[in-house]
């Protein structure tokens, strides 16, 4: 795959998905999309760039111990928000009941923890995807070694 | 005239799922797949619901064909 105009054109509109999906991931309390959609569109634009630069370009940027690094980083993220709400005395997962600051409703820095549990979901989603697309694509790799 | 919008959209949804089913060549099976999640992200955005929209357009539309095209591309692209 070492198309010009494929390359070109991806490299010109890969920075702006990316900030398209932390925009989505960022505001994640407040408007349409959250951790799902918004990591969605980041391990896209991952795919993006390994299908339209080669292979091994791709797993250059992001490799496969990098990205199971993240995908943990991710779960333990969520994972940790609920245990400091536990730690704060309150159920796991509180939000207010466990004394987060909750801020002005529709400002970007409010919702306490949801904010945080959402760039989590981000990241482990978003790693999710290349995990996917190398693992199903690597394979290819290791028959021809055959 | 959103109405008529939203039936274009349901027959032609109908449409791809056909003819997804009865297609011969695996390669264009994918895309006519592609085109009926892009018709069901509109549908869904013309029904109120921006989050799943957004969600269906990003998986349904990009990785889903990314994947399947992956797919195809380590199988026979004929059935």
């Amino acid at each position: 795959m070492e198309d010009i105009i494929v390359r070109y054109v991806s490299r010109f509109i890969l920075p702006f998905v990316q900030l398209y999906g932390l925009y989505i991931v960022l505001h994640g309390h407040l408007s349409p999309g959250g951790g799902f959609s918004g990591g969605a569109i980041i391990g896209a634009s991952m795919i993006l760039y390994a299908l339209s630069f080669n292979l091994a370009e791709g797993s250059k940027k992001l490799s496969h111990d990098v990205s199971s690094i993240l995908e943990s980083t991710g779960a333990l993220i969520f994972a940790g928000m609920g245990l400091i709400s536990i730690l704060l005395g309150a159920n796991f997962l509180a939000n207010g009941a466990a004394g987060f600051p909750l801020g002005t409703p529709g400002n970007l820095f409010s919702g306490g923890s949801i904010a945080i549990i959402t760039f989590g979901v981000g990241i482990k989603v978003a790693s999710t995807m290349a995990t996917l697309f190398y693992s199903l694509i690597e394979e290819e790799h290791s028959h021809e070694h055959h | 005239m959103i109405d008529v919008l939203k039936y274009l959209i349901l027959f032609f949804l109908v449409f791809c799922a056909v003819f997804v089913a009865r297609t011969k060549d695996m390669l264009s099976a994918v895309i006519i797949f592609a085109a009926y999640s892009l018709m069901m992200a509109i549908l869904w955005l013309l029904l109120a619901a921006p989050d799943i929209a957004i969600t269906e357009a990003a998986i349904g539309a990009g990785v889903t064909t990314l994947l399947l095209v992956a797919a195809v591309s380590k199988t026979r692209r004929e059935e």
